[in-house]
């Protein structure tokens, strides 16, 4: 019996031409944006392999941000002054023209803090899993597909209709092992 | 106008990795005398944590001097990095590929430095801490909000942090590119942990698209504050002549004055320096030159505006203080000078496009600002605080003392060798972007032109 876990491939290929090609056969073997994955290492305009639209809640994060930096910044200035009260002939001791710089900081602070978590988090970074190949960065472009056992021969056909240079699984290349079509 | 850079990604990698895995004699060299003055500059702040402030030639009533003078000068150049990054980004200007990323890192170790300086003024650099953060919990020493002293601390911080975090966010891809093109494994490694396994899938191209967007708009209103708050830490003492209300935007118009020729000096000398010829071209040059024109003649306008000002209220201190400035010698000399080279000289020689595209030309002008730039700092500082002190009738004479000199050589030094050991260790040039640039690249037909299109999201 074989086994139901999803094993990746991964298919380089020279021209944008060809990725879209693989990726449009790969579509049509039944395959879906989530199975398919495009690396290159230069942002494509979205959609030039035919790809979905790319769904994120990166804009949530700045707001979300900022809310907790201005409370955070309300907690320290206020309490700051709350704590050690300085009476300068009766004003008040917690004067918002004086804190409001402070106030200003800290919500722009925890916008960007939370927005560079949001950036870490929507591109699922750290990641130390899926497969790579240093080529990428020379301008091939990599079509990487998760298939589950019995479907990872209609996967090769497919990436291998669209003629690509080199073809890898986590055991290494399958366009030069020997006994691999 | 705005011809793309064109090279294959192959060769776009190995030019704008060149210098990261090279080693070139010069750099020891440079490195070397440059780390030479930042040991002068040491002994001169351990002497003076010694000897106290009076080794630096301070006494009262000017207390303010080259020190202050450098911060202000360092945080305005830090400005427009940030700005000219930021805008370009936003407004998707394609000729901001190559200049973004070294406008951010001018940004990191002018800020760095110009940190230094309020912190060495302090005479006790680690009594700063109390000032400014709410730590002695048992003696109930907190900060007071209410000074500039914590207000400006907060400000550089934040916009310290945020543009180290720009800048991490936007060097992903090219880690993830140093890491697949790293000579040695230790290096590889490295590079490895700091791109964080960056594989550029769709979904990381479209989050760095849409973060550098959303930093770019966030950043901006920091980088106001920050020379805003800075101007207010004249703006809110007694000293005439420091007074104006639009001490802020005046401020905020001169950093982005000296920053963007800041930029341009910096750019130029990365084009010869780093190999980077065909990617720093007369095109951006020529962009920033435009900028500059504009940028310049609104600081004109708000120095004439902080003048006007100081007259027409006729208050006699800010009259005084105005005519020490522009009439009483030494003063008038360093008057003279620094509109001459912050304005007159440079700006009508930038309205020819041929000065414009003219690489050593646009070095010596943008080098002539800065000069201009660090003068007018000069001026606004010690002047007014040299005038006759209502109560105790005391005039000081502030002469810089050679210590002084060190501190500021050292400044340079210090953002010089911030940004050459970057450019040593990281890709000075946003890879990623220019490639991108080459590959939305097109030419149209219009009429009988052939001209360069470019295409955007």
């Amino acid at each position: 019996m074989q086994s139901q876990a999803k094993r990746e491939l991964l298919a380089l290929y020279e021209e944008p031409d060809q990725a879209a090609d693989a990726v449009e056969r790969l579509h049509s073997a039944g395959f879906d944006d989530n199975d398919i994955e495009i690396l290159s290492s230069t942002p494509y305009p979205e959609g030039a392999f035919g790809e979905g639209h790319t769904k994120h809640r990166l804009f949530a994060f700045p707001f979300a941000g900022a809310a907790c930096g201005m409370a955070v910044g309300i907690a320290w200035i206020v309490g700051a002054q709350v704590s050690l009260p300085i009476i300068t002939g009766g004003k008040p001791i917690v004067a918002v023209p004086a804190i409001i710089q402070i106030l200003y900081e800290g919500t722009l602070l925890g916008a960007v803090l939370f927005t560079v978590l949001g950036v870490l988090f929507e591109s699922r970074l750290p990641d130390g899993v899926g497969l790579y190949d240093d080529r990428i960065s020379e301008g091939y472009i990599g079509i990487s597909v998760m298939a589950r056992e019995r479907r990872l021969p209609d996967a090769q056909i497919a990436l291998e209709e669209a003629s690509p240079i080199d073809l890898l699984s986590k055991e290494g290349s399958l366009m030069h092992a020997p006994g691999t079509t | 106008m705005q011809e793309p850079v064109i090279a294959d990604t192959k060769t776009s990698n190995r030019e704008l990795l060149d210098f990261v895995f090279a080693w070139p004699a010069w750099f020891f060299a440079v490195g070397g005398a440059l780390n030479g003055l930042l040991v002068a500059a040491f002994v001169v702040v351990i002497l003076m944590l010694m000897f106290g402030l009076q080794f630096l030639g301070y006494s009262h009533p000017v207390y303010w001097g080259f020190l202050i003078v450098n911060f202000v000068f360092w945080i305005g150049v830090s400005h427009a990095g940030i700005m000219v990054s930021a805008i370009l980004r936003l407004t998707q200007a394609e000729w901001r590929r190559p200049v973004t990323r070294a406008a951010e890192v001018l940004t990191i170790f002018s800020l760095l430095t110009a940190v230094q300086f309020p912190l060495i003024h302090s005479g006790r650099p680690w009594r700063t801490m109390y000032w400014t953060f709410p730590y002695d919990w048992n003696r109930g020493a907190w900060p007071n909000p209410r000074s500039p002293l914590v207000w400006d601390p907060s400000a550089i911080f934040t916009y310290l942090t945020s543009t180290i975090l720009f800048v991490y966010v936007a060097l992903l891809p090219d880690l993830a590119l140093a890491r697949d093109r790293a000579p040695n494994p230790v290096s590889r490694a490295i590079y490895g942990v700091l791109a964080m396994g960056f594989r550029g899938t769709t979904r990381q191209w479209r989050i760095q698209t849409v973060a550098g967007l959303l930093l770019s708009a966030i950043i901006l209103p920091i980088f106001v504050s920050v020379h805003s708050i800075v101007s207010w830490d004249f703006a809110v003492t007694s000293v005439p002549g420091w007074h104006n209300t639009i001490f802020a935007p005046y401020f905020v118009i001169g950093a982005v004055h000296s920053g963007v020729s800041a930029v341009v000096t910096v750019m130029i000398v990365m084009r010869y320096a780093f190999g980077l010829k065909r990617f720093i071209t007369r095109d951006h040059i020529d962009s920033l030159a435009r900028l500059l024109i504009v940028v310049a003649t609104v600081w004109l306008f708000f120095f004439l505006l902080d003048f006007f000002f100081g007259l027409y209220g006729t208050e006699p201190a800010e009259v005084d203080t105005w005519q020490r400035r522009l009439v009483e010698p030494p003063w008038v000399v360093i008057a003279i000078t620094f509109i001459i080279c912050a304005y007159i000289i440079p700006v009508p020689m930038w309205m020819f496009r041929a000065i414009r595209r003219n690489f050593f030309w646009m070095f010596v002008t943008t080098i002539l600002v800065n000069v201009g730039m660090w003068l007018e700092r000069y001026m606004v500082v010690v002047p007014a605080l040299e005038r006759k002190s209502g109560l105790t009738f005391t005039y000081g004479d502030y002469a810089p003392s050679l210590s002084e000199f060190i501190l500021v050589a050292a400044s340079f030094a210090l953002v010089i060798l911030g940004f050459l050991t970057f450019s040593k260790l990281l890709p000075i040039m946003p890879a990623a972007d220019i490639k991108e640039g080459q590959i939305l690249a097109d030419r149209i037909r219009v009429g009988r032109a052939n001209v360069p299109a470019a295409m955007r999201e």
